[in-house]
């Protein structure tokens, strides 16, 4: 086991650089911070690259099944005999791949930003930040105890809040990062209610032990859970559903999405480490996580399908409205994450049952790459246009080949089209719905077909429409360290489909077979090409095509445009009902009764001491006078009354 | 002529303590009180050194305890003459009435 002890090195990596960046940062390493943080993440990203190739080709497989290993473990706060919160790290084949997935986008973040960030007042504070992140999230994967990962959990959303906030000069970013933070603290308390639901019933706060005793039908705290049951549901459903609502949260699953696409208003680089590739995907990794008890609960597992399914095709409608170029993808990544968690809601636990599972790892892997990308070509445009919308860009194809033919990658990639990456992993997630619920697969369908729609509309806007205004533009592409990890994550979002995934990372550790069936494959890429060509129909010249056809929709198009009106609702429950009806009373109840108890216990202090304060007359030889007169009074008593 | 008895001791001791708590009481100069102060503990050393002679003659238990009085009152007095110094800097004047402002 002590050969496996290099894997803490992995977050305490970008911890040192956040101590030392954000202690001395700003005065000691003024220009060099990105190379410190960078340099710290290179070794962090080798060392996990080392990590997986150890796991999985080494000494990960026992009998031809991966086997969970706890690399460390340290006992860091003992409740009873059994619940204790432990510091330990946790290997198995989705955190190995999840750590790979994170120092490596983490990596490209970090290099990207060198030229993204130049020149920023507080370059430091933001690598600083940058490494707090990865070292949060790269604990939150390796996490062996459910409160451990819990813990972690809250750092990256700190850091999450503290990033979309950078730019705290500007009120629309401090909204933002207090709106993400708000709402996905909401989520976490569904978190810490579903944690202390398990912990009670199952008796223990480690990932392993839970797992053992709530699925094994005949164990005591399995039956004791199925047996409780609070408004019709068992605790069972209660504590899954609960941590569920943390994880959508996190992963921005409908209804508790609204703070994703505000997020944007972090740097470009930031959204494309935290809300597309890692932090957002946590959600679907504590789900896959627990999934072995999910697997067991069918209401919990048809609440993750239904809201995941339900979130992928809100935001794809929803991306197809937006102008905002980074909105745009911060909806792609809802609707994709969505296709994650309805991809674990149709799997069981297991052999070929278990090949929604896979596919949702499977897509997790891909995203990750081709999402970064997407966001880190859209942080290239943004750099050189200086704006966020659709209107101010256009015919930027020839200003920027790399980053033109990078994104068109990313898009093909997500659109799903053969061989990009996203093609593999989508058709598993849809032969997984196919095999189990055929209305989750006509969602999952019909999304695709919309997922290429908007994501060629963006890129046509972007790259085609109109001619570039050449006058305005100041500067060239970008600097080297911007192109090299478009280029990078370009080739992966080329190859990484075929990354053998199903015989790596599976539900129960087995080697999953696998096949490309074309014949089934067919309609959804057909779908694609539809959807390509309909957004090159209506997008590639400027014209006026896409209003009329808007205007006809009418009030769908406005309700999507303005997402729905879900914001709104939520304005309306917390500042009409919530505030009226609990905060305005608790806020009587506050200043008259707490408040008056407390004013009438200091008046009547103060009252008495007005009538006794006389005897404080400055007056030295007063003092020993009172002084003297206690002592005889006192030796009085003793003498005289003290028998 | 009779035996001097350790109740004369104690008048005299008495008679000193209470000039004392006179002086500190009605003078106003404060090096006075300052001197009021030295009379009573005076006083206790007398006291101190009497009740060791009559009551435990072969001990020197109460002797040391005047001594340690003589020494702590010498540093009082350098402790408070620095504190009338300073009073008299502030306020031009060393009378008790003058330095009251510390009040409610």
């Amino acid at each position: 086991m002590n050969n496996y002890l290099y894997i803490a090195f992995i977050p305490l990596l970008p911890l040192a650089s956040f101590l030392v960046l954000g202690l001395f940062g700003r005065k000691y390493f003024k220009t060099f911070s990105g190379t410190v943080g960078t340099a710290s993440l290179l070794a962090s990203t080798i060392l996990s690259l080392y990590t997986a190739y150890h796991y999985f080709f080494i000494d990960g497989k026992v009998n031809g099944v991966f086997q969970q290993i706890i690399a460390f473990k340290y006992t860091w706060l003992q409740f009873s005999p059994n619940i204790s919160i432990d510091m330990g790290i946790i290997l198995d084949p989705i955190s190995v791949m999840m750590l790979v997935v994170v120092t490596f986008v983490s990596l490209m973040v970090h290099v990207f930003s060198l030229g993204y960030m130049k020149g920023e007042e507080r370059f430091a504070t933001y690598y600083a930040f940058l490494s707090l992140f990865t070292f949060s999230m790269l604990g939150l994967v390796l996490s062996s105890n459910i409160f451990q990962i819990y813990m972690f959990w809250e750092l990256v959303g700190v850091s999450s809040f503290l990033l979309i906030g950078y730019y705290f000069e500007k009120p629309s970013a401090v909204a933002a990062a207090k709106k993400a933070f708000i709402v996905t603290r909401f989520a976490d308390l569904g978190f810490l209610i579903g944690i202390l639901i398990l912990a009670f019933y199952s008796g223990t706060l480690d990932f392993g032990v839970l797992i053992n005793k709530l699925t094994s039908i005949q164990s005591p705290e399995y039956l004791n859970i199925t047996a409780a049951s609070f408004l019709g549901a068992s605790m069972l459903t209660w504590g899954l559903t609960l941590v569920f609502i943390g994880g959508a949260g996190k992963s921005a699953m409908f209804p508790l999405h609204i703070w994703l696409p505000d997020a944007m208003e972090g740097p470009t680089p930031v959204s494309a480490l935290i809300h597309a590739a890692t932090m957002v995907v946590a959600g679907v990794y504590l789900v896959a996580r627990l999934f072995p008890v999910f697997s067991i609960d069918v209401t919990a597992l048809q609440i993750v399908t239904y809201v995941g399914a339900f979130s992928a095709l809100l935001a794809a409608i929803i991306a197809c409205t937006q102008t905002d170029i980074k909105r745009v993808l911060a909806y792609s990544t809802m609707s994709q994450i969505g296709y994650m968690m309805f991809a674990l809601g149709v799997s069981k636990y297991g052999g070929e049952n278990g090949l929604g599972y896979m596919a949702s790892m499977f897509h997790l892997f891909t995203h990750a790459f081709f999402k970064s990308l997407l966001f880190l070509g859209a942080g290239a445009v943004i750099h050189l246009v200086h704006s966020n919308e659709m209107k101010d860009m256009g015919g930027l194809r020839k200003l920027m080949p790399i980053t033109h033919i990078t994104f068109l990658i990313a898009c093909l990639a997500i659109a799903g089209i053969p061989p990009f990456a996203g093609f593999f992993s989508k058709e598993e997630i849809l032969l997984a719905a196919f095999n189990s619920n055929k209305l989750i697969y006509g969602i999952a369908v019909f999304t695709s077909g919309l997922t290429a729609f908007y994501m060629f509309r963006l890129y046509y806007n972007i790259f085609w429409s109109k001619e570039a205004d050449i006058h305005e533009i100041h500067h060239g592409e970008g600097t080297f360290s911007m192109k090299l990890p478009l280029l990078i994550l370009g080739a992966l979002a080329l190859t990484s489909g075929f990354v053998p995934i199903a015989s790596l990372v599976t539900s129960d550790g087995a080697v999953l077979e696998t096949h490309i069936d074309f014949g089934f494959s067919a309609l959804p890429v057909l779908l694609a090409v539809a959807g390509i060509l309909l957004a090159t129909y209506l997008y590639k010249r400027e014209n006026s095509k896409p209003q009329t056809i808007a205007n006809s929709l009418g009030s769908l198009y406005k309700a999507a445009y303005k997402k729905f009106y879900i914001d709104e609702v939520y304005l309306f429950i917390t500042k009409k009902i919530i505030f009226n009806l609990i905060g305005r009373p608790a806020a009587w109840i506050d200043k008259n009764i707490v408040d008056g108890f407390m004013n009438l216990l200091a008046n009547t202090t103060a009252k008495i001491s007005e009538l006794i304060k006389g005897l404080q007359s400055g007056k030295v030889q007063n003092y020993a006078l009172y002084f003297f007169g206690g002592i005889i009074g006192l030796a009085a008593l003793f003498i005289y009354l003290w028998k | 002529m009779s035996e001097i008895t350790v109740t004369h001791i104690l008048f005299v001791s008495t008679a000193l303590f209470f000039t004392g708590m006179y002086g500190l009481f009605t003078r106003r100069n404060m090096i006075t009180m300052l001197m009021s102060v030295e009379l009573i503990l005076n006083s206790v050393n007398i006291n101190f050194v009497a009740f060791n002679k009559y009551l435990y003659p072969g001990k020197l238990d109460g002797v040391f305890f005047t001594i340690f009085v003589i020494t702590i009152a010498a540093a009082e007095a350098a402790v408070a003459i620095a504190i009338i110094i300073n009073l008299y800097r502030s306020h031009h004047s060393i009378d008790v009435e003058d330095a009251s402002e510390l009040k409610y």
